[in-house]
């Protein structure tokens, strides 16, 4: 393991080295593709990737909570959440990648 | 979504881009972040989200069918969290 933080930047940088568009305009290419996903979430549309995954909209209902630090009891709105399942293929590569 | 409507968005955007080489750039996005995953990196997408690695511990499990205890290895798993500014998108904020 390398521990690294990858950005943006460094997905704009494998762009640029493999279609050879120069950095700024690879830089654009990552955050449409970030925008037009975000877009389609936002519309309540799921977004499946072949061979990544699949990121997924569910609906959660109100719910009482609790503060846990004072036990006060707090209303929880309905919401929205997204979810993310990998597909097969980056599950077998990460457990891969990863075994010592 | 799926992958072909987003290599389609990208293109219409972008006539001055070959076809072939959208699709060349949207599978560079998605398998640079798996490769990254595979070394056990993080990939952090300010405002989308970040992609990291857990580790899994060994455990005892046991077959539902038989009921018979199986040893399960360590392993590691790809994990997704929803960056703030989507979450909050999502809601409508």
């Amino acid at each position: 393991m390398t521990d690294k933080t990858l950005t943006r930047m460094d997905l704009a940088d494998a762009v640029h080295q493999e279609v050879g568009l120069s950095r700024n305009e690879s830089a654009d290419l990552v955050e449409s593709v970030l925008t037009h996903m975000s877009d389609a979430l936002t519309n309540g549309e799921s977004v499946k990737i072949s061979s990544f995954g699949t990121f997924s909209i569910r609906d959660k209902a109100a719910r009482v909570g609790r503060n846990p630090k004072t036990g006060e009891e707090v209303p929880i709105t309905p919401r929205r959440v997204l979810s993310f399942r990998p597909s097969h293929l980056m599950k077998d590569r990460v457990a891969d990648g990863n075994k010592r | 979504m799926i992958r072909s409507e987003l290599i389609e968005k990208i293109a219409e955007e972008n006539p001055h881009l070959y076809q072939r080489d959208v699709e060349r750039i949207v599978n560079t996005i998605f398998d640079r972040i798996i490769d990254a995953m595979a070394q056990g990196d993080r990939v952090e997408l300010r405002g989308f989200g970040a992609f990291s690695v857990k580790k899994r511990d060994a455990r005892l499990g046991r077959n539902p069918r038989t009921g018979e205890a199986v040893q399960v290895d360590e392993k590691h798993v790809p994990f997704f969290k929803t960056g703030k500014l989507l979450r909050d998108r999502l809601n409508g904020k």
